[in-house]
């Protein structure tokens, strides 16, 4: 109880000093989530559209596939992802071992299943109740899937925001491939582990505060810039 | 305006689902102008049968035969479901979702949306959600929808079930007026009244194959089949 305690006081503290290194990792947290979360969207959100749209013979096992990928487990990924950008591996002369970037690629492996899968279960319930109308007016292929990802935005941006959740509390994959350097790679989850490795249970208590606030506070942002909860305009 | 994609022959049409036939076999030719209204009981293949010429259903044996070709046939229809399908969209912009199909501009479309509602009725608030309308309401939408491309043929599946007679009176207004513009108006009903007052032509299904197609005046005054005199005469029919 006092370590929780001790932990709110640290994270007001650090928070109210504007600690320069909180604000580093803060702001590098950030960085590396958000851009995965795009990157991850960008290629999720069509997929899943799209396989609730078309029907071709191994579309079961590919949307099985994608369920099952949710599970993936992060500190597997963070492996082959380290094995296959060290100096040996195939995308070694790219250099990115231990950069953000090669924190950004892991997460983007982690969360495209994730966000996927959800904007596929939502888009196929809409698709349920559109199909008719879009055979009936001769919509094309790319038209049905732009409708159907601009109707079905709000349960999309749920879909992004769940891979958004799961990619700022993952500490495995990014331990890995980013190797928590102090100035470089560090972000609040490494940084997390490292300080309760010490022993510093208030700081790493602190930090995880600070982390849920991030997560929550960039949830509502995105609530509100969607308008999920106005149910009086579309 | 006589539409370019008709006359319709349908010849030998069949549909299966899960081993039953539901539909069929038919022969029969649509053509001409005015209002044909499909009549029948629950389960008669009213539904299946409008389903099938617009493509919305497969077929499992026959022909349909568009004297425009297929590909023109299907760009000149529209359909208006029983259940009226509702965009997650405000009224107007479900309205103008056609011609944003088309290309048109959001502008444009949502300018002639506009008018397309005015036309049926829906006025105030057009930029509320589709789905805050009453039955009515969304029935109208759904028409002023399949109207806005100024549909050669237009397809109707019980258009005005569950309405109340106020509604069903403006619907039957809306349906008038594109008649009089030339549009090929095919629906189906439960409502012999509506029957009398719209139809030009009826077709009357019974256990998914056609016993009657007539004109207003003979199948109102004497129909062949015994079906649709039991229907006519209020009588359940086995």
């Amino acid at each position: 109880m006092n370590d929780i305690l001790e932990g709110l006081l640290t994270a007001g503290a650090l928070i109210i000093s504007g600690d320069q290194d909180l604000v580093e990792i803060t702001l590098r947290s950030l960085h590396v989530t958000l851009t995965a979360t795009a990157i991850a969207s960008i290629i999720g959100l069509p997929l899943g559209a799209w396989l609730a749209v078309n029907r071709f013979r191994a579309r079961r096992i590919v949307v099985a596939l994608l369920n099952a990928l949710m599970g993936l487990p992060p500190v597997v990924v963070g492996l082959v992802v380290y094995v296959l950008f060290s100096r040996a591996g195939p995308f070694g002369v790219f250099g990115l071992l231990f950069t953000p970037t090669a924190m950004i690629i892991a997460q983007v492996i982690i969360i495209t299943p994730i966000i996927a899968s959800i904007a596929h279960q939502a888009i196929k319930e809409l698709w349920a109740d559109y199909h008719d109308l879009m055979i009936s007016l001769n919509a094309t292929r790319r038209q049905r899937i732009g409708a159907l990802l601009w109707d079905g935005r709000r349960p999309l941006l749920t879909a992004s925001l769940a891979g958004f959740g799961r990619a700022i509390g993952e500490v495995g994959a990014i331990m890995i491939v980013g190797g928590n350097i102090d100035h470089a790679t560090r972000v609040l989850t490494t940084a997390i582990a490292l300080e309760t490795g010490k022993g510093a249970f208030g700081l790493a208590l602190a930090l995880g505060f600070i982390l849920i606030g991030l997560s929550v506070a960039v949830n509502l942002a995105l609530h509100a810039l969607g308008q999920t909860e106005r149910g009086s305009r579309w | 305006m006589v539409s370019r994609c008709l006359p319709l022959k349908i010849e030998a049409l069949e549909l299966r689902r899960q081993g039953r036939t539901i539909l069929g076999p038919l022969d029969w030719t649509l053509e001409g102008e005015g209002i044909t209204v499909v009549l029948g009981p629950n389960g008669s293949g009213k539904t299946s049968l409008l389903r099938a010429m617009h493509g919305l259903e497969r077929i499992n044996r026959g022909t349909l035969h568009w004297s425009g070709g297929e590909e023109d046939a299907r760009k000149a229809q529209a359909f208006v479901f029983q259940s009226p399908i509702l965009m997650r969209r405000s009224i107007l912009d479900c309205i103008a979702f056609p011609l944003r199909l088309d290309g048109v501009s959001r502008d444009k479309a949502r300018e002639r949306a506009a008018e397309a509602a005015n036309r049926v009725g829906l006025k105030e608030a057009l930029d509320r959600p589709a789905e805050v309308l009453s039955g009515g309401e969304k029935q109208k939408l759904a028409l002023a929808r399949a109207l806005i491309r100024v549909p050669e043929l237009l397809f109707l599946d019980e258009p005005c079930a569950n309405l109340d007679s106020t509604s069903t009176r403006d619907i039957e207004a809306i349906l008038s007026d594109a008649r009089a513009t030339g549009t090929r108006i095919v629906m189906s009903t439960h409502d012999i009244g509506q029957a009398k007052r719209l139809a030009d032509e009826v077709l009357f299904l019974h256990a998914g194959h056609l016993c009657d197609a007539a004109s207003h005046s003979e199948f109102f005054e004497g129909p062949i089949s015994l079906q649709a005199q039991a229907h006519l005469n209020g009588e359940l029919i086995p």
